[in-house]
């Protein structure tokens, strides 16, 4: 174990904290809606973008954008679901969630790339640019911060979930869609929040994402490749196996990126996905038909 | 009475093959034929899917990787066997097809034994596999892609000649299409669309369907992909493999009528004529994504049937009107 390998694993658990947070967003939306959204991978470098602007031009810092770009994003998340989730049919109402999301996700990239073009960027702050020396390498402070932006949103989410009235039915919702109708829970009210909640976090994802890297409107794919692979892992609808797969996955990466190359480290991304699917259908994580499907 | 109806829709028949079949030769702008071109390899591309998807029910959103292994076979071959342009390159496309349909049994053999989301889900990631395999094999040349032979055909009937091969690849994938869904493999095929555990229980073997309809669809998918890269006479990883390939056929498909078998004919004519006019007019890619993606919604929203199934129905319905009407006045 070189040091590069000690730096692997921290590199993997501090951006895993952040994928973390944007595949709770994801599997949160799942487990109350069945949907698949798609374009959370195009919501975080929406996300990325709106700090860039807010950045770039009013000169605020990073962290102070995701007072705005937060909220922002929580009411695209809402205009989106109440425009177009709200029309999907029951029947096969996951499979064609994911053709409408797609749908959104390409109007969102086309929007993008009107307005900021196909050239790369990245977000620039003083800690972006600075390191830390720990424990023989040197590490960007925004891996730091970005890490506990994320424990702090990811504990939010928690304490929204089970410290909140509106967390009870939201987990009412998650359990059993019928039976919460039956004792009085607005559901349909319920799922438009969800939706906001899941999209809003991208926000913050997607700052710490184009502080880390460089992005473009096509970006958006190779993120919500990996989100999906994370939170199908973690077995969908479950936050906790979300959590769990982003960690072990971008720890995986890293060090396999190390060990071998990292040409190849995207690679074992989704080869550990196709081989866990094929041992075991319902994820890594995910309790067997945790919802009747 | 059903004797005219056959006869009209032979008629039909004949007419869309005589349209096929003539009009490179009366619309022989270059342009012009390059639209017909990729509208050819589109309709190929989305029946193909259809054929699979819109009778099992099982949304893949992975073709990509049969059209970039088509392509890349070709492109490959040619290389190794250091191939000049001419018909002989041609000689390369049915071999682009078996590659494809080889590829297709793994692929299948893992991503079938998941059902509904989780099954769109690992196509969506075995294709990025392939897409990374393109950009970082060395067989494949990276992200500096390969080039294929230059046919050193004049000007003149130049994109006929590729016009005409995809057409005949057409014709034989409509013929595919319509022998599955008059056959009792595509009953099986819909019986695993409306309930799958049933029809096991009642004897099909839905493992086997499943994989044959995902090889079949993947041959002339390979074969068009082939096609593809011959005329465009070089390929690039992020062509070949496009994520918005996958979502493209599948859009063709469910605007015309999943399942149908004029639907993804009627999907592929419009949208990918719609697509190529975009292109040629501005330069900038994000208009025609957002253009794109709102069509998309409209369908899936407003049509969700599609555009041949709600015609369809009206159909009879008009019809029904005007018959009681004239009874009415009677």
């Amino acid at each position: 174990m070189g040091p590069q390998y000690a730096k692997a694993v921290v590199d993997g658990v501090l951006t895993g904290g952040v994928y973390a947070l944007m595949a709770a967003g994801l599997t949160l939306i799942f487990g109350v809606m069945d949907i698949i959204n798609i374009a959370q991978g195009i919501m975080v470098i929406l996300g990325a973008y709106l700090s860039y602007v807010l950045s770039v031009h009013l000169g605020l810092d990073l962290f102070a954008t995701l007072v705005l770009t937060v909220p922002a994003l929580f009411v695209v998340g809402v205009t989106v679901e109440w425009v177009f989730m709200r029309r999907l049919a029951d029947r096969e109402r996951t499979a064609m969630s994911i053709l409408v999301t797609y749908a959104v996700a390409i109007i969102i990239e086309g929007i993008l790339t009107q307005v900021f073009g196909v050239s790369f960027i990245q977000l620039h702050a003083s800690y972006v640019n600075s390191s830390v020396h720990v424990l023989g390498f040197y590490l960007p402070y925004i891996y730091l911060y970005g890490f506990a932006l994320a424990i702090v949103l990811l504990g939010g989410l928690y304490a929204i979930l089970y410290l909140t009235r509106f967390g009870q039915s939201l987990r009412a919702a998650l359990q059993d869609r019928r039976a919460a109708e039956l004792i009085g829970i607005d559901v349909e009210r319920v799922r438009t929040i969800t939706f906001g909640i899941g999209i809003a976090v991208t926000a913050a994802g997607g700052m710490v994402f184009g502080a880390t890297n460089s992005f473009n409107p096509n970006s958006g794919y190779d993120l919500i490749s990996r989100l999906l692979t994370i939170v199908i892992l973690g077995g969908l609808g479950s936050i906790g196996g979300a959590l769990l797969a982003a960690l072990f996955m971008l720890v995986l990466e890293d060090v396999v990126a190390v060990a071998w190359s990292p040409v190849w480290s995207t690679l074992v991304f989704f080869a550990a996905l196709v081989i866990v699917l094929t041992f075991r259908p319902q994820g890594l994580f995910g309790r067997a038909a945790a919802r009747a499907q | 009475m059903s004797g005219t109806v056959s006869g009209a829709r032979a008629g039909a028949v004949l007419a869309a093959l005589g349209i096929l079949a003539v009009f490179p030769l009366v619309f022989s702008n270059p342009t012009t034929t390059t639209i017909g071109l990729f509208v050819v390899i589109f309709m190929v591309a989305a029946t193909a899917w259809n054929a699979f998807a819109g009778l099992s029910g099982y949304i893949a959103l992975g073709h990509a990787v049969f059209f970039g292994s088509g392509a890349y076979t070709l492109a490959i071959v040619a290389e190794k066997l250091h191939m000049t342009g001419g018909w002989s390159v041609f000689e390369l496309v049915p071999l682009a097809g078996v590659v494809a349909g080889l590829i297709a049994i793994p692929f299948g053999l893992v991503a079938l034994r998941t059902r509904r989301h989780t099954f769109v889900v690992i196509t969506i990631a075995i294709f990025f596999i392939f897409q990374l395999l393109a950009f970082n094999l060395t067989i494949t040349h990276g992200s500096s892609g390969l080039q294929t032979p230059t046919p050193l055909w004049t000007a003149v009937g130049y994109n006929q000649r590729f016009y005409y091969v995809a057409a005949a690849i057409l014709v034989l994938t409509v013929a595919m299409a319509w022998a599955i869904r008059r056959s009792r493999f595509g009953l099986q095929l819909l019986a695993i669309r409306d309930d799958e555990d049933r029809a096991r229980g009642l004897g099909v073997r839905t493992g086997r369907v499943k994989l044959i309809a995902f090889a079949a669809s993947a041959v002339p998918t390979g074969m068009v992909g082939a096609v593809y890269a011959y005329f465009l006479g070089q390929i690039f990883p992020q062509f070949a493999f496009d994520p918005l390939f996958d979502i493209t056929i599948a859009l063709m498909a469910f605007f015309g009528g999943l399942g149908t078998l004029t639907g993804p004919l009627l999907g592929a004519l419009v949208l990918e004529a719609l697509q190529q006019e975009f292109t040629l007019h501005f330069s900038v890619g994000g208009l025609y994504l957002i253009v794109y993606g709102a069509l998309f919604l409209v369908v899936i929203l407003l049509l969700p049937q599609g555009v041949v199934p709600t015609l369809a129905s009206l159909l009879p319905r008009t019809r029904a009107r005007l018959t009681q009407r004239a009874g009415a006045e009677a």
